[in-house]
């Protein structure tokens, strides 16, 4: 415990020192997002549709890309060694850093996400949504993202490769996590699409710790 | 006594001959179902009365369909045995499936979209098979890719199991959410699911042609595990012995 606790601290510490690792992973999102309506054009109706999609695709594609600072740090000075050999369960200490990576790297965007939706003109509803939405998915992403990051530590080409084996298995995610708000501005209610999405966070909270943790061992053997 | 084969075979050094005994007859076995699958399928399949001669492409799209989808499974099996018993062979096997696994799941998309075009007026439509499908392609390419980028082959072997399972889990909850998705987009009018009854000469072809892309499959599979073999054991005695007798 005493470990955990420390391990807590100290992530989060670090994520409060270097905020331009925080800031940069924001900024991307709200630039790919404005990037949309500079492509398709300005028409109300089209972005309006669209919405709710390129914001769930731009928060994949920023907490894709966020996953490297996942364990890259702690591979390269030698921490992550450490912690595999300490007696606490290793896939408690990938539960405690990828709740950290969440709260550093994807909690901003889901507070930015209602800000950028106004821009596409969604309705008040639809943006509580969305919101929800997102703070129910983006912790799947982080815990599976961690699994291609553990998979690839230390390999040449490695942040293209996490996108390789980890954007396939973020489309569940996607699918239900856009689909509320698009069931919730046509009258269907979002009610089914939310519970999926915790279900997958409750399946992934259960599963991908210890898949983490075998990859862990894997990467560093 | 059987157990005592197994464990004989489960060695590279010996299963590497024995793929050698088994290569030709499945080549040969496979080539003649396609002779005699692709002639049923041309010439005695009837024409199909709503489809007319463009729904014979199915001969080819659903055998590789059907084996994309087996051979991730075999794949992930062989490589779960491999993670659980620390046998190099089955994670070799893994290796070796996956390309094949691969163009199987291009040709059914591809073919697939021939086929769509006439029949539906367009190359492709978001329906949640071709969805899936496609995911599916997606899938043996990151596993082949994270193989490819390790150089230990220990690790290779051990992280590519790990994906592959974590894929085979992931299949059935990505083909639900995709098939949902499609039916609250309402996508296309028209469904795979209510194909009219087929004529019997029809489905032999099928299962024929699925038979020879079985045989086949068997066949490269096995050829490329020997290379595989080969350029891993290529430090020890038995290699290099049999590279003295091929001189």
């Amino acid at each position: 415990m005493i470990m955990l606790t420390w391990l807590l601290r100290r992530d989060l510490l670090l994520a409060i020192r270097r905020k331009s690792d925080v800031l940069t992973t924001l900024f991307f999102f709200v630039i790919m997002v404005s990037l949309f309506p500079l492509g398709v054009g300005p028409e109300p109706q089209l972005l309006k549709a669209m919405g709710p999609g390129v914001l769930w695709v731009a928060a994949l594609l920023a907490s894709m890309l966020s996953l490297g600072r996942l364990f890259a740090a702690d591979y390269a000075d030698g921490t992550l060694e450490q912690m595999l050999l300490c007696p606490e369960s290793l896939a408690l200490i990938v539960l405690a850093k990828a709740a950290i990576h969440w709260l550093a790297s994807e909690l901003p965007l889901v507070l930015m996400a209602p800000l950028l939706g106004l821009q596409f003109g969604l309705s008040g509803d639809a943006l509580w949504v969305l919101t929800l939405s997102l703070l129910l998915g983006t912790p799947v992403l982080s815990l599976v993202g961690a699994i291609g990051a553990s998979l690839t530590l230390g390999l040449r080409g490695g942040g293209v490769l996490v996108s390789l084996l980890v954007l396939p298995l973020y489309i569940p995610v996607l699918i239900f996590g856009a689909g509320a708000v698009d069931a919730s501005t046509s009258g269907l209610g979002a009610g089914g699409h939310l519970s999926i999405l915790g279900a997958l966070l409750v399946l992934a909270l259960l599963a991908t710790p210890k898949a983490v943790a075998a990859a862990l061992r894997i990467s560093l053997e | 006594m059987s157990k005592i084969n197994l464990y004989k075979f489960a060695s590279p050094a010996t299963f590497y001959g024995l793929a050698g005994q088994m290569i030709p007859g499945f080549a040969i076995l496979s080539a003649i179902l396609f002779a005699i699958g692709l002639y049923i399928s041309f010439f005695v399949a009837p024409t199909d009365a709503q489809q007319g001669e463009a729904y014979r492409i199915i001969f080819i799209h659903v055998p590789a369909a059907w084996m994309s989808m087996f051979i991730y499974v075999v794949m992930a099996v062989y490589a779960g045995v491999g993670l659980a018993f620390n046998t190099r062979l089955s994670a070799m096997m893994a290796q070796a499936l996956a390309p094949t696994g691969a163009l199987f799941a291009f040709i059914a998309l591809f073919t697939g979209s021939f086929w769509g075009k006439p029949m539906w007026g367009t190359w492709w439509v978001w329906d949640a098979r071709l969805t899936s499908q496609l995911i599916l392609f997606f899938l043996y390419i990151g596993f082949i890719s994270l193989q490819s980028a390790i150089d230990d082959p220990r690790r290779a072997d051990r992280a590519g199991a790990l994906i592959a399972l974590v894929g085979v889990i992931n299949v059935p909850i990505i083909y639900f959410s995709v098939k949902w998705w499609n039916t609250l987009h309402q996508g296309a009018s028209i469904s795979l699911t209510k194909a009219p009854s087929m004529a019997h000469t029809m489905l032999a072809g099928m299962l024929i042609m699925a038979i020879a892309c079985w045989t086949y499959t068997i066949a490269v599979a096995l050829s490329r595990v020997r290379l595989i073999i080969l350029e891993r054991e290529r430090h020890s005695t038995w290699v290099s012995e049999l590279l003295e007798d091929i001189k």
